[in-house]
């Protein structure tokens, strides 16, 4: 995605927050910030955060590109919503950060080993597979994440548990392999395909 | 009216007066030590049969001073107006039921107090004479504006249309102001998303076709003398012409100046020709004349500007202003939306750091500023470096960083500065200086003191005196085009910092002060506060040592001086607050219905007790503005006063005459309480310098108590506030407790 990120960069050369507002969902609402921080102080995990909400908005208007979107805080967003109940404008601020995270991921700008995106992007080919989410296999997936030795060392210590969910049926062994997927796979897959093309060709009409 | 006085009293038993004291011994008092011709008792005073009575004796039996002992004299005014009597009120229900417990113990203190108000009103109201006005003019209906800019077109509009005919006098060629020159004026309706037209044009349109209005173009107000409803203005033209106009009233709407930022090195004024003033640009925005605006250094069509706000305001180094104009964030809005407008894909950017936009309308605006795309930086500009590309340097406070950026062009929001004439008290500022420092201040202030622009004959100085900043005084929430000179409303930016549609509604507010104004003079009623009042001040020459005391301490200026020094009192200019009266130190000034009698009588006529009754009086002189509807709103709210107490109502502590103070200590009383209102830069008196002089006057009164070797706690002046329901009342108590302390005074006879 480099070549959509150059092709981005030349186009909208002086203006950051034009590229936001024609590319990032909710982006429009970048510029109506009036930077009284109360998304920063009302966010429960701000103090995690490198830039809270309003900082990135300002870091936009300020046309920082790289230090925005190569940033990880937009995935820190646990969507909790309190910044959209509080935010005085009214800006739709937790669906702006996902908006900035996936116009990072487009771009391949996200920061390596970035958990939270790792995680999005098992559970989106998880679900891609048969249109449907595997439970055991994401789980799984995610226990195996960091190399096979953490995996094991996770396996066991979640094995109690793992066993009392197979007791009580919340859990079926036959799903980690195959598992079952949604009626119409084929057109589940088609969707998704009509999906991709329409986003594309909007990213293509905005790059042009 | 008859020339033969006739006394009588009235007295209300409602309002629970009838059951809480002997009525019959107050009419035996009323007619006995008060010396009323006739007494009558009423169930219900204030009723359509009580008034009635009343009408009936001032028609039938030629009564001409009357005696009201009911409730408060702030209370059932319109009952008793009674225009054609003298009158005086014994406040029985807020002054003593109220403010007492209803128990036998009190009885016996209760009654002793009715009775005392009784006297003192009786007392007063023979010293009193109905006024019948000065009778000293006619009613003028022109009106004067000077300045013709949104304000002073406003104004005469608004006076021209009201039936009142207006000379505008304007010192520049054309009307029109500062606002003639703008591109297009912040919106002032609904949805407040685009700047709009200015409405000038329009605006001397009108003037031009309304019969009456006169225009003075190229004109100065040479001198102005006399009063209200009689001022004698000299317009002067630059040619060298001139012509006397006589008015009724007038209205200053000099308008403002802008900040020279050439002091500030940092932002390179001077270094740039493309780094201008929020003014400037209208004008560059007037020159492009519809098409994209072009810098000024090189005719090079702008593509990015920077607006670097609140230049030189709202700060405390010396040569900026203290003050915040309040409008320059609205106008940076304003004209980033000229660029979007004109200059197709610019770069708009507001470096602000506290960004005022207020009221709905202001938030609307910048909420459709934001829409345009107009980028706003909350960021402290530390330098702008000239250059064909300038660049602004900045600390962004949000981010925390040293950040800069290039444009084309820089715009600076400078505050406005008032055009006031010299302060007519700046010369008495140099005199009255603390220190050394203070004095060179001062003295600075004198000399670069601003060529008049009202040139007034008054003994007190050539223009509207100032409050702060070389703004015009007035109160921002009470009186708030009232001036220290009555008949001479400041409107407009000469007041405050305010923008087009504030100064249009400024110079309405003033417009029909004039009118009010230029009307009362007609009728020789007073102007605010005492708003109707017909009584005007007059002096005893004979006995007038010429010590021009009043001329000087007259907070309204209103008093001038003869060849040979006695005064000359303007009714028209005075406001009746009875400073000047109080000020006299051979008591020769009094008002008919106000005076060292009306009030020294009250005092001597109350009983005072021999000392081994343990029954001490306190005087208390309170102002009628301020105190005394304070202490009126304790009774209605059941806060208890000393039964010792003894409540006068004054027009203002700056109309105390020290002999009152002097008497009632030589009579026996044993505390004399004395509230006016608060004093200094956030004043709150009604005669804006009264109450001040009057402290000063009694801050003296620690002689009298020596030469009397009396303890000086004896006598206590304070600030009270309308406001002080529980605080009023206490400050009276706490006199009694201090009573007690140091015991009763040793001059009772």
């Amino acid at each position: 995605m480099t070549e959509l990120n150059t092709a981005m960069v030349e186009q909208y050369r002086n203006s950051f927050l034009q590229e936001v507002e024609a590319n990032v969902e909710e982006g429009e609402w970048v510029k109506m910030c009036m930077q009284c921080g109360v998304c920063a102080g009302s966010c429960p995990l701000g103090n995690a955060w490198e830039h809270p909400p309003q900082e990135i908005f300002m870091m936009i208007r300020a046309g920082k590109r790289e230090a925005v979107l190569s940033s990880d805080s937009m995935w820190m967003c646990t969507s909790c919503y309190n910044c959209i109940a509080r935010c005085p404008r009214g800006l739709p601020i937790t669906h702006i950060m996902h908006g900035l995270a996936h116009y990072a991921q487009r771009l391949g700008l996200v920061p390596k080993n970035q958990p939270t995106q790792k995680f999005a992007q098992k559970f989106w080919q998880n679900l891609n597979k048969k249109g449907r989410v595997n439970e055991l296999k994401l789980g799984l997936s995610l226990y195996f994440m960091n190399g096979f030795g953490e995996g094991v060392k996770t396996s066991l210590k979640m094995k109690d548990i793992g066993l009392g969910m197979l007791k009580t049926k919340r859990m079926a062994v036959n799903e980690a392999f195959g598992g079952h997927g949604v009626k119409d796979l084929s057109g589940f897959q088609k969707i998704m395909k009509k999906a991709h093309e329409l986003e594309d060709a909007r990213i293509q009409k905005s790059g042009n | 009216m008859a020339d033969e006085k006739k006394f009588a009293g009235y007295i209300c038993t409602g309002c629970g007066i009838g059951e809480r004291l002997d009525a019959g011994q107050l009419e035996t008092i009323a007619t006995r030590d008060g010396k009323m011709q006739s007494c009558k008792q009423h169930e219900m005073l204030c009723s359509q049969e009580g008034v009635k009575m009343i009408r009936d004796d001032i028609a039938n039996e030629g009564v001409t001073h009357i005696m009201i002992a009911a409730c408060s004299r702030r209370a059932k005014v319109e009952a008793f107006n009674f225009t054609d009597v003298a009158m005086s009120r014994a406040n029985l229900r807020e002054g003593v039921i109220w403010v007492r417990p209803d128990s036998d113990e009190n009885r016996e203190t209760t009654q002793e107090m009715a009775d005392d108000y009784i006297r003192m009103a009786a007392a007063e109201v023979k010293f009193m004479i109905q006024p019948s006005g000065s009778r000293e003019q006619e009613l003028n209906k022109q009106i004067l504006v000077v300045g013709g800019g949104i304000t002073g077109m406003t104004a005469a509009l608004e006076s021209a249309a009201a039936g009142y005919p207006v000379h505008i006098v304007e010192k520049n060629a054309a009307l029109g102001g500062h606002a003639a020159g703008y591109y297009k004026s912040i919106p002032t309706r609904s949805p407040y998303a685009d700047p709009q037209d200015t409405g000038v044009k329009q605006m001397i349109a009108d003037i031009e076709a309304n019969d009456g209005i006169t225009v003075h173009l190229n004109s100065m107000v040479a001198k102005t003398e006399g009063a209200p409803g009689r001022f004698n203005v000299e317009i002067a033209t630059e040619s060298g012409s001139s012509q006397s106009v006589s008015f009724g009233a007038i209205i200053q709407a000099t308008g403002f100046k802008l900040y020279d930022p050439s002091a500030l090195p940092q932002y390179a004024y001077d270094k740039s020709a493309d780094i201008v003033t929020n003014e400037e640009l209208e004008g560059l925005v007037m020159q492009a004349g519809g098409g994209p605006v072009k810098r000024p250094s090189d005719g090079k069509e702008v593509k990015s500007v920077a607006f670097v706000q609140n230049v030189g305001q709202n700060s405390t180094e010396e040569n900026q202003l203290p003050y915040h104009s309040g409008i320059g964030d609205m106008i940076a809005i304003k004209q980033a939306m000229y660029f979007k407008e004109l200059n197709g894909d610019c770069d708009t950017t507001i470096l602000f750091d506290n960004l005022r936009t207020p009221g709905a309308a202001g938030e609307d605006f910048y909420r459709a500023g934001q829409q345009k795309m107009i980028t706003f930086s909350k960021g402290a500009v530390t330098e702008v470096v000239p250059g064909s590309t300038l660049e602004v340097k900045f600390k962004d406070l949000i981010l925390n960083d040293d950040a800069t950026m290039q444009c084309d062009l820089v715009v600076l929001d400078v505050g406005m500065m008032p055009n006031t004439g010299p302060d007519p008290y700046a010369q008495l500022a140099v005199e009255e200086a603390e220190d050394e420092a203070e004095k060179e201040k001062a003295r600075a202030l004198l000399e670069n003191a601003p060529p008049s622009i009202l040139n007034l004959d008054y003994r007190q100085g050539t223009d509207l005196p100032h409050l702060k900043y070389g703004f015009t005084d007035s109160h921002f929430i009470c009186f708030p085009y009232e001036t220290r000179r009555t008949g001479i409303y400041a409107a407009g930016p000469t007041r405050r910092p305010m923008d087009m549609r504030q100064a249009a509604d400024d110079a309405a507010g003033a417009a029909m002060k004039a009118i009010q104004a230029a009307e009362n003079a007609g009728k020789g009623r007073a102007a605010h506060p005492r708003s109707g009042d017909l009584s005007f001040p007059s002096f005893r020459k004979e006995g007038c040592t010429q010590c021009k005391r009043c001329t000087v301490e007259c907070p309204f200026g209103a008093i001038n001086e003869d060849e040979k020094s006695y005064p000359m009192f303007n009714e028209a200019r005075c406001r009746r607050c009875g400073t000047c009266m109080g000020a006299c130190p051979v008591r020769v000034i009094s008002f008919e219905n106000y005076s060292v009698d009306t009030v020294g009588q009250q005092i001597k006529n109350v009983e005072v007790p021999e000392e081994w009754d343990e029954k001490p009086r306190i005087l208390v002189l309170a102002c009628e503005n301020d105190a005394y509807p304070a202490l009126d709103q304790a009774a209605m709210n059941g806060v208890e006063i000393t039964q010792w107490a003894r409540v006068i109502p004054i027009r203002c502590l700056g109309s105390i005459s020290l002999s009152w103070v002097t008497d009632s200590l030589n009579n026996g009383y044993d505390g004399i309480v004395l509230m006016g209102c608060q004093k200094g830069d956030d004043y709150q008196c009604h005669f804006v310098k009264g109450s001040e002089m009057g402290l000063e006057r009694m801050s003296k009164v620690g002689d009298t108590l020596q030469t009397l070797n009396l303890e000086p706690e004896r006598v206590a002046s304070y600030e009270v506030a309308i406001t002080d329901i529980q605080r009023a009342p206490k400050l009276i108590n706490d006199m009694a407790e201090t009573v007690e302390k140091i015991g009763m005074s040793p001059f009772k006879f």
